[in-house]
């Protein structure tokens, strides 16, 4: 139960007083025979345990796409649920080796806290949730409301520039944890809840009566979330990357979990450089050919991850949106494995 | 004899003088440290360059960008990290000194209550104890803020007193003094007051040694400290006005506020801390040999007086210095905060300026080096009270 951000701090700090840490991650992970992922403490749709510890979502299946990559075996994964504001600690300090944790890729962080981003696998932004019964509309309303939301992310600061840049007052009370700020909302310490639009999807299910609740129309910021790694290791950083960009491509191809073998004996040429049939784009990564044969087949193409952790048939509903593919009228663009 | 052992001493070799032996290990050690604590520099500040952390102070005076909830100074989300290191600072400060008042007023109370021949009285105050000292303090931090919020209604059934003070689940409001130019008037007369009265107790002291008689030293002292200012007032023409706190909106504005983490946390740290040391008082007041109580009655002394002049000032050798450790972790355990949102030192900086800026090597110095400070502090006083209270021992 106790706040895990000061060991981790201190053992950051530590780490950076007294290590060099390596900086081969592939050779560290091979070594030790598993990849260790840094998640969220549940966040359903993302990265969520179920009560035997089975980790689902898109995030989770970032970083089963890695393992599969990597060892041509999804489950060779240890999961660390981090909070917000120990996330980046932990990624710093070496304790996890990707950050797969509905991260929004900011400049600090990409430039001052010597990271990586390695790609966007969900476009999103900030939103507020209310009750109906406060009958407000709009988010333009809200002055002088008390506002509850995670320290440490992103959303503390558009909801600082937001409320500012209106001219409105409002109370910001930020929790470590989000089963907090969840229950601290539901027991109506604040008037609004707000975070990242899927995340307010996400635990608007865990409020006692989610039906009473709304999601105002206006979106107040970009938060384009991806996995992260550290800066300085440009192998490990291309893997993950190219891990993101293969399930877009199979998706684009048409490869998914269920024909993906017989693919295998397409006359595509894309297809064929895809799937290892052609060419030697593995090996330049440091990984055997079959790399996203293996991610395929384990863990599916984007858009089979997209549906059945997010989607429309899931209880977040969320519809593809920005995050269609750049051919369907979305963002989700991957350079060619060429 | 003196001049021969020297010369004694001058034959020895020099690697076998015992002085220089030992001037040599404490060097030798010295230098160990020092290069130790080199070695630790650099290597961090060449890992930090290799990973691309950015380093330095001068993040301090970068813009926050993020709103704190209870601030005691004033603070905006364009002031700089540095300002809300000092909100945290003065947060942390500010529960934890009313709750080192308020933990140990009700820690001597529970103590004493449990030495009371009323034996529900002994057993309550036990069972307060074993409760509250057996159950981490984190899980109480979580009770009492949930209990508190879900005891009190939302702002529009807000519970109102006189219609000055309202409660409800967004905190507690109060009318706030608005301090016009001449209001220093008061203070003046209050300095004056504590004065006269030090000036009184020393006066009465005197004419009871020499005619016997007591004098109402209490009542008097309150008379001067509490009447003076309010003749200031009065004389200076009413300076202080309130600033009542009005319904406007979603809530309450203008007034003061007590934010419900606020109370929270006092009240749990409080609860738990006083839980403790009822133990140390109860342990002091057994230390305390019977015979002093029994001579104390002998005398005539009532059971009152006998605690207060007697027991008790025995008993505070024993009772100081574990009751400064138990300060020392109130302080501490004030960090548990950010878990309630209570926005102190280790949630606003060691939490999300951390975060924001990535900088921990930094940012975790300077937190630790606070605690380290405010901690030497208290211990510092405490043992000064500790010498005070043992100088009065006969
Ligand atoms: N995307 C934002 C916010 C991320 C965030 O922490 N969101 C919260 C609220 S949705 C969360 O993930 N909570 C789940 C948890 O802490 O386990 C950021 O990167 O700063």
């Amino acid at each position: 139960m106790k706040s895990k951000i000061i060991p981790i701090a201190i053992g950051a700090t530590l780490g950076l007083m007294a290590t060099s840490a390596s900086a081969a991650t592939l050779d560290d992970v091979k070594a030790k025979g598993f990849i260790q992922c840094g998640v969220s403490q549940g966040l359903p749709g993302f990265s969520n345990p179920d009560d035997k510890g089975n980790w689902t979502g898109i995030d989770v299946d970032t970083c089963r796409g890695i393992a599969a990559a990597v060892f041509g075996d999804a489950s060779k994964i240890k999961y660390t649920p981090l909070s917000a504001k120990e996330r980046f600690t932990a990624l710093q300090s070496g304790e996890i080796d990707v950050l797969s944790r509905n991260t929004t890729w900011t400049m600090t962080r990409d430039t001052a806290l010597g990271l990586n981003f390695a790609g966007v696998n969900y476009y999103d932004g900030q939103g507020f949730m209310v009750r109906k019964s406060l009958g407000v509309d709009s988010a333009l309303k809200l002055g002088g409301a008390a506002v509850c939301t995670n320290t440490g992310t992103t959303t503390e600061l558009n909801v600082a520039d937001y409320f500012r840049a209106n001219k409105l007052e409002y109370k910001i009370v930020a929790f470590e944890k989000a089963d907090e700020v969840v229950q601290a909302y539901d027991k109506g310490r604040c008037d609004v809840y707000t975070t990242d639009r899927s995340g307010l999807a996400a635990q608007r299910l865990k409020l006692e009566k989610p039906d009473e609740h709304m999601v105002l129309p206006e979106i107040i910021s970009k938060e384009p979330l991806g996995p992260v790694v550290r800066q300085g290791d440009d192998q490990w950083f291309n893997i993950v990357k190219w891990v993101h960009n293969a399930m877009l491509n199979a998706e684009e191809l048409g490869v998914t979990s269920a024909n993906v073998d017989q693919m295998k004996s397409s006359d595509n040429p894309a297809i064929r450089r895809l799937l290892g049939v052609e060419g030697k784009f593995g090996s330049n990564l440091g990984l055997s050919n079959n790399w996203a044969y293996a991610i395929i087949k384990q863990v599916g193409n984007y858009g089979e991850i997209y549906e059945r952790n997010v989607g429309p048939k899931t209880p977040l509903g969320l519809a593809r949106g920005l995050n269609a593919l750049w051919n369907n009228g979305g963002l989700q663009y991957a350079p060619p494995i060429r | 004899m003196a001049v021969s052992e020297q010369a004694d001493a001058a034959k020895v070799a020099l690697w076998n003088n015992p002085r220089f032996r030992a001037l040599l290990s404490q060097a030798v050690l010295i230098f160990a440290i020092v290069w130790m604590g080199y070695e630790i520099v650099t290597n961090t500040v060449s890992n930090l360059e290799r990973q691309n952390i950015a380093s330095g102070f001068g993040f301090l005076e970068n813009t926050a960008g993020f709103g704190i909830i209870q601030t005691l100074v004033p603070y905006a989300e364009d002031s700089t990290y540095g300002r809300a290191f000092l909100v945290g600072l003065l947060n942390t400060l500010l529960v934890a000194f009313f709750g080192i008042i308020f933990a140990t007023i009700l820690g001597f109370i529970i103590g004493i209550a449990r030495l009371s021949k009323n034996w529900v009285i002994s057993r309550l105050a036990a069972v307060y104890v074993e409760v509250f000292r057996n159950t981490p303090l984190l899980l109480q931090i979580f009770f009492w803020y949930f209990a508190v919020l879900r005891a009190v209604p939302g702002p529009r059934e807000s519970l109102s007193a006189f219609g000055l003070f309202f409660l409800n689940n967004r905190g507690l409001y109060m009318p706030a003094p608005v301090f016009s130019d001449n209001a220093y008037i008061i203070l003046v007369a209050f300095i004056a007051g504590i004065f006269s009265a030090i000036a009184l107790r020393w006066w009465a002291k005197q004419r009871q040694i020499r005619t016997g008689q007591q004098f109402p030293v209490f009542i008097s002292s309150l008379g001067l400290i509490f009447g003076f200012p309010i003749i200031a007032f009065f004389a200076a023409g009413m300076p202080i006005t309130l600033d009542q706190p009005e319904l406007s909106g979603f809530n309450f504005k203008g007034g003061m506020t007590m934010i419900p983490e606020f109370a929270s946390l006092l009240l749990a740290l409080t609860i738990y801390t006083a839980s403790f040391i009822a133990e140390i008082v109860r342990a002091g007041i057994l230390a305390v040999s019977h015979g002093q109580s029994e001579a104390a009655h002998a005398l005539g002394l009532r059971v009152n007086p006998t605690l207060r002049l007697v027991v008790i000032p025995q008993a505070m050798r024993v009772i100081i210095p574990p009751l400064t450790s138990q300060f020392l972790n109130l302080t501490k355990n004030s960090s548990l905060a950010v878990a309630i949102a209570y926005p102190d030192l280790v949630s606003v900086f060691a939490g999300t300026v951390l975060n924001q800026t990535g900088q921990a090597v930094e940012i975790l110095l300077m937190t630790m080096g606070v605690y380290l400070i405010i901690s030497i502090i208290t211990s510092m006083f405490m043992n000064w009270y500790n010498a005070r209270m043992s100088l009065v021992e006969r």
